[in-house]
């Protein structure tokens, strides 16, 4: 029976009813209080994904305002429509309506923050050229009062030609009219166009003379601006042929004293000079306790003081804060597991839910407090300003190292773990520069290092004073700045070969120190607990449980009932899967000075390396020496066959070097091969870390014992 | 018009320009135009990083830092007490 009659609609084209009344971009300067404010108009009604064929995150909200439902899409920052970075060619991208499946928005919401209305009234005035309904949001107008600031905001109406609505984002001072304006954007009538550069406006009018009509005044001109591009070839095509061969022939004739970009910015900012004159009053500013600690941070040295005092007390408050809560959590899920043996006896079942769920579970929800301490710190930072301080501070030590100061806000936030920190290179324009950044990102000492860190210390280095210091301590702090080294070597090399490019630009725009809105940081501390959180739940949950499994089977009836519980759990641990496979790959790490027992624990943390600690809990617990109590007494007395000690000073060093490096997390990989969009650097990453963590091994177990 | 020789590089601490011509040929250079480093806009010298690089800028209120070879591309005349 043929089907050829049917008739088949591409599924782009099946007619389907319209969920929302309008759709609008919202569009602002990077730290205009744009995301707070779209925050505050869709609420908890929001979407994330990611623009098609890149790692842009896509944000749409809606706005719901009577009978009427309006579609926000907050778009990355931006502070012009001639895009320079990823994210500014999404934003104009979705603006110019040249996404797949993505029609050009109904209208815009334009967000101009008043304490920098000259950045801000540069790219509001590209946006009234496009001649859509637009509706200008003035945001941070408490903070400008404050700084002696005053906006006259019928005035800006009238020479934008736009409505302006002042908000406070924070209190939601305003929000109403500017609900009420969104919902009713298909009745507003778009402004006229300004002219502010004649020339260029008759050159467009010439060269869209003859175009397919549904082209865009205002493509055309940023088209002369800009040049043929990859982004706006959809404009070229809608030019008559003469037209299209005369575009270079103009442009050099527009631009013969100046480059574009340069005469583009000349002449808009002369325009918001203007503007500026007529609408903003300031009054003579008085001294805040704002500006006199910029003052005093401004200074060189107080201010790079300032920053190793602001790193040392976050990292002295995410090792002592935490303690109290982590031994919570410790007794909590021992004596739960204790629990649950009582109420369902020993078996199968209640060793899978007690050693393998909640011992394995339990040791990674253990970090939860130090994850969140560090991340209130991060955030706190990153809120009132302070990050991007860090970065100018820091420009010229990372510049030695062939990065820029912007590469220190993923690396500081790799401290707690490599995946945001990883996403956080995103504000990193150069790629060259993004990816050697990604590439040393996974050297920090994550969160996720530190309970092998403080298992092997804890265990084996004596908690000795070295003048005011303690020996543990010094050690770890060692191992903190070995991860620094080998992250700034590796930006290095790959800088120097597969990575060689001009230096990265850098221009960084210095905020001034602003009180962080507890509502903001609370739903950020929320989203990463989340996120470790439902890792724990996931992955962690199903590696517990498979290598539970894999140490529980096969099970063997051929150990003598006569011998005690340990020494029969020890011979069942050995010929289980786990056992085996340590024993099958023991040669490969026996130049480390591992058994078959380190080997197995090893094996089981590839996925995520913390759970090496559950592994080494579960190995050495059915040892002959498990009365000794903890799981660091236990490492200690822990033998080879022939009765020598299996943990000595230059195989601890060794297992420490090698977690050091190791990339043992399958959600950095994937992050990797998210941010990068290709498999080469989380392989590439993978064998190099691990091999670099082998031969460290290697090295300080053969030159101790030699 | 050509410059005496003063760049946003060589201000003081505390001192105050207008820029008055930029070699704008590096594409880095544009790119700081785009953020409002164009002819006639006021600068101040707000302080600098240890070694004196980068410098950061005071621009219509706003903090901007940039590297002092880019800095060096501004022509500035120095603003005068009292003018």
């Amino acid at each position: 029976m043929t089907k050829s009659s049917e008739i088949r609609i591409p599924a782009n084209q099946i007619p389907v009813a319209k969920r929302t009344d309008a759709s609008i971009a919202v569009v602002g300067n990077p730290n205009s209080g744009k995301s707070t404010l779209f925050n505050r108009l869709t609420g908890l009604k929001q979407r994330i994904g990611n623009y098609p064929g890149v790692t842009v995150e896509r944000h749409v909200g809606y706005l719901k305002y009577e009978d009427k439902t309006t579609e926000l899409i907050d778009l990355p920052g931006t502070h012009s429509l001639s895009a320079h970075s990823l994210e500014e060619r999404i934003a104009v991208d979705v603006i110019f309506g040249r996404i797949k499946g993505t029609a050009m928005p109904d209208g815009i919401l334009a967000v101009l923050d008043a304490t920098n209305l000259y950045q801000g009234l540069f790219l509001v005035q590209q946006l009234v050229e496009l001649e859509l309904p637009t509706v200008v949001a003035l945001t941070m107008t408490d903070a400008a009062e404050k700084a002696g600031i005053q906006v006259d905001t019928a005035e800006l109406s009238a020479l934008l030609g736009v409505p302006v609505y002042p908000v406070v984002a924070t209190t939601g001072a305003g929000l109403e009219m500017l609900r009420r304006a969104l919902s009713d954007i298909r009745n507003l009538a778009p402004p006229r166009r300004v002219r502010i550069w004649p020339e260029l406006t008759a050159a467009a009018e010439q060269l869209a003379a003859g175009a397919d009509t549904s082209i865009r005044f205002a493509e055309v001109e940023r088209l002369l601006i800009d040049g043929a591009t990859e982004s706006n070839a959809g404009v070229l095509e809608k030019l008559d042929a003469s037209a299209k061969a005369h575009l270079d022939d103009m442009r050099r004739a527009l631009f013969a004293d100046e480059p574009p970009i340069a005469r583009d910015a000349r002449i808009r900012y002369a325009w918001v000079r203007d503007v500026l004159g007529k609408v903003q009053k300031s009054a003579p500013s008085f001294v805040t306790w704002r500006s006199r600690i910029t003052d005093f941070l401004n200074r060189p040295v107080p201010g790079t003081i300032g920053l190793f005092l602001v790193m040392a007390i976050v990292f002295q408050a995410v090792f002592a804060w935490a303690t109290p809560l982590m031994d919570i959590i410790d007794a909590g899920s021992s004596a739960l597991g204790g629990a649950v043996f009582q109420l369902l006896g020993d078996n199968a079942f209640s060793s899978l839910i007690a050693d393998g769920i909640i011992a394995g579970v339990g040791s990674v929800v253990i970090f939860l407090p130090q994850i969140l301490i560090l991340f209130v710190f991060i955030i706190l930072l990153e809120d009132s300003g302070y990050l991007a301080r860090a970065a100018y501070l820091m420009d010229r030590a990372m510049r030695s190292v062939g990065l820029s100061g912007q590469s220190i806000i993923p690396m500081i936030s790799s401290f707690a773990c490599a995946v945001p920190g990883i996403m956080a290179t995103r504000v990193i324009p150069n790629r060259r520069d993004r990816i050697a950044t990604i590439m040393a990102a996974p050297f920090m000492t994550c969160s996720a290092r530190l309970p092998v860190y403080a298992l092997l210390i804890a265990a084996f280095v004596p908690a000795t004073s070295v003048g005011f210091l303690n020996l543990q301590g010094l050690v770890l702090f060692g191992l903190y700045i070995f991860g620094i080294v080998m992250g700034i070597l590796t930006a290095l090399l790959l800088r120097k070969t597969s990575l060689r490019g001009p230096k990265p630009p850098f221009a960084l725009m210095l905020p001034e120190f602003r009180r962080p809105n507890l509502q903001t940081v609370m739903i950020q501390l929320l989203g990463r607990a989340k996120v470790f959180l439902r890792r724990a739940g996931t992955v962690i949950f199903a590696v517990a449980v498979i290598v539970w499994a894999l140490a529980y089977f096969p099970r063997t009836d051929q150990i003598d009932p006569g011998l005690d519980a340990n020494t029969a759990a020890a011979i069942q641990m050995e010929q289980s899967w786990l056992g085996r496979a340590g024993k099958f790959v023991e040669p490969v790490f026996a130049p480390l000075g591992w058994d078959w027992r380190v080997s197995s624990a090893v094996i089981a943390g590839f996925p995520a390396r913390e759970v090496v600690v559950a592994v080494l809990g579960t190995v050495f617990a059915v040892g002959d020496e498990a009365d000794e109590g903890t799981l660091s007494g236990r490492l200690k007395s822990a033998t080879r066959a022939d009765g020598t000690l299996l943990f000595t000073l230059p195989m601890v060093i060794g297992l420490l070097i090698f977690y050091a490096c190791c990339l043992q997390c399958a959600a950095t990989l994937a992050i990797i091969r998210r941010e990068t969009n290709t498999w080469r650097w989380p392989i590439f990453g993978w064998v190099y870390m691990t091999a670099i963590g082998y031969l460290g091994a290697m090295l300080a177990y053969q030159i101790g014992t030699a | 018009m050509r410059h005496n020789g003063d760049t946003m590089a060589s201000l003081k601490r505390g001192q105050k320009a207008i820029i008055r011509a930029v070699d704008a040929g590096d594409p880095q250079v544009q790119r700081l135009m785009v953020l409002g480093l164009v002819e006639g806009a006021e600068v101040e010298h707000a302080s600098s990083a240890i070694g004196g690089d980068p410098m950061e800028f005071r621009l219509f209120g706003c903090g901007i830092s940039l590297r002092l070879e880019h800095a060096r591309h501004f022509h500035v005349a120095p603003v005068v007490a009292g003018d």
